[in-house]
């Protein structure tokens, strides 16, 4: 059968690729462009907490240890006012079979395609989610491809990425690795249609699932151990599906923990930009998915996205890249746990987090991720020098993000920047009504947005004000 | 690294998927000047040499044609040299950690 590839068609037929390659109809929980039923598709699409836990406590993902970091709590309080400097969590992540949370979303995503009888699960990633996949597809003995963003035009790749490529081989995946462009998603439309495979998509219902054990494991290994629930829960932020997950699972323990959402400013980066491509020292974690996935989650493979942050971040904070190379450092140097380092973007943050509050109150960073050839501040800071980038020893202030990095000179230099949460909840609701070319919107559709950007209907009215946009 | 493959052995390919001006239009500009290129393994279908078109059958059994690149391509990351601005951050934690509050 002729199948037209060009761009144009293989686009136009996304939505067609997308219904069979999901097995998952979206139209049930649609109301209308901008709002859906997002509660009743995580209900009926994904799986209940006790679901997950059991595939997978079948596949060996998840129950990772809560460590406590009492060296890292030790500089925090000799840098804090007296009294102050929360104790400090880490939830092991890097214990999960390919050595990142990610197996907790690969392993509800490929139990979902080995139980609707797919032969494969294809996930577009160029992330630790791409391992993930790789190894629970062997343990289904499903197929397994792997579709990366790896090199600019001149063929380079950041060590990380390679590194990353590297594993999803050893697991014995098909890795289709492109140079840059969001045209990544143009080729996994093109593969699932060939193939008839799963899409083990990052925001599907299941993937995000996946999550929610993480959060609600570290609430009850926090009670057990310590009688109380975190302060805070610091998540490194991405594409949204972890703070989604973990939040979800936070509140599901019933805990009331803040959900403080981290990432790596890489602000002036263009992420699809060929000469911007191997300026930046982390791949995944940064502001470049962090603000456009919050402010318009539904830019992903899948109809509806599952992950959305904005629902459940209560602060937004981010650190600059020598942070994290630097607590990164730390956590090898003093606490004995090589891990990262873009899986630290959190652990930067609750340093600087921790110092807010009381002695007795408790801060979970909560992943880690393996190291390895690549994936280490080593590896990554040579490629950055290389690739024109100055790297000092200096204040956190002297980071300009593709040209400087520099390595805080002190602890008590960490530090995390605010980001505005009610600036990105106006740039949502723009998002949604200039993206949906709409005019006028529904009491339905207001109420969405409220719900959606954990505002009000008063906030939401006021943006659609300014906007023009009536109600 | 051998410049030539025979039947069966494990090799890398080079495509473009996209010549420049095919690109998506949401691209940026200097990404819209290249095109967008695949590289990917498998076993060679028949033998052949680095340059010359050649079929693969890849991991999830599908059969790809592209230029050859490499003949048994392994891996060359590393955990790089030492960074000195890296070096102390230990020493100076551990004397933190040693100083009376």
């Amino acid at each position: 059968m002729f199948r037209d590839l060009s761009y144009n068609a293989v686009m136009a037929r996304r939505g067609e690729i997308m219904k069979k390659a999901l097995g998952l109809e979206y139209d049930e929980f649609i109301y209308s462009d901008i709002a859906f039923d997002y509660e009743g598709m995580m209900e009926k699409a994904g799986y209940s907490l006790d679901e997950v836990r059991r595939i997978q406590q079948q596949v060996g993902v998840g129950n990772t240890p809560l460590l406590e970091l009492r060296n890292i709590t030790e500089l925090v309080r000799k840098t804090s006012k007296p009294g102050y400097g929360a104790r400090i969590l880490v939830k092991d992540e890097a214990a999960n079979p390919s050595g990142s949370f990610k197996d907790r979303r690969a392993a509800v995503s490929v139990y979902h395609a080995k139980k609707l009888g797919y032969p494969g699960v294809l996930a577009a990633t160029s992330g630790n989610y791409g391992a993930a996949v790789a190894s629970q597809a062997n343990m289904a003995n499903l197929g397994c491809i792997i579709v990366q963003e790896v090199f600019d035009s001149r063929h380079v790749g950041q060590p990380e990425i390679i590194e990353k490529s590297r594993k999803c081989e050893a697991y014995g995946a098909e890795v289709i690795q492109l140079t840059v462009g969001p045209e990544l998603f143009y080729v996994s439309l093109i593969l699932l249609e060939e193939t008839g495979y799963f899409n083990a998509s990052l925001y599907s219902p299941f993937a995000i699932s996946g999550v929610e054990t993480l959060g609600y494991e570290l609430v009850e290994q926090c009670r057990a151990r310590y009688g109380k629930d975190p302060a805070y829960v610091v998540v490194t932020h991405a594409g949204g599906g972890n703070v989604t997950g973990t939040a979800r699972g936070v509140r599901k323990a019933g805990a009331k923990s803040k959900i403080i959402g981290a990432s790596v400013d890489l602000t002036g980066l263009h992420m699809a930009s060929d000469n911007d491509f191997n300026k930046k020292s982390f791949t995944t974690g940064h502001t470049g998915f962090g603000v456009p996935f919050a402010t318009w989650p539904d830019r992903t493979d899948v109809p509806r996205n599952a992950a959305r942050p904005l629902r459940y971040l209560d602060r937004y904070v981010l650190v600059t890249q020598g942070e994290v190379f630097y607590v990164t450092e730390a956590l090898a140097q003093v606490e004995g746990l090589e891990r990262g380092p873009a899986g630290n973007t959190s652990l930067a943050a609750a340093i600087a987090l921790a110092r807010e509050l009381p002695e007795d109150e408790i801060v979970v960073v909560q992943e880690t991720e393996y190291t390895g050839a690549g994936k280490h501040p080593q590896a990554q800071l040579h490629f950055a020098r290389e690739n024109g980038v100055e790297v000092i020893r200096g204040e956190p202030k002297l980071n300009v993000p593709g040209k400087v990095i520099a390595i805080p000179e002190h602890f008590s230099q960490l530090s995390v920047t605010e980001v505005d949460l009610d600036r990105m909840r106006k740039s949502y609701i723009r998002n949604a009504v200039q993206r949906n070319k709409v005019s006028k919107i529904t009491q339905e559709e207001l109420e969405f947005l409220a719900e959606d950007t954990n505002s009000s209907p008063e906030f939401v009215a006021s943006v659609l004000e300014s906007l023009g946009v009536e109600y | 690294m051998s410049q030539t493959c025979k039947q069966g052995e494990w090799v890398e390919i080079h495509y473009v998927v996209l010549p420049a001006e095919e690109r998506s239009p949401d691209v940026p500009e200097d990404t819209k000047k290249v095109p967008l290129e695949c590289w990917v393994k498998g076993w060679a279908m028949s033998s052949g040499k680095v340059g010359e078109e050649i079929e693969i059958r890849t991991p999830a059994n599908r059969i790809v044609k592209g230029t050859l690149t490499r003949v048994n391509p392994g891996y060359t990351h590393s955990f790089g040299p030492s960074v000195p601005e890296l070096s102390t951050i230990g020493q100076e934690l551990r004397a933190m950690l040693k100083e009376d509050d």
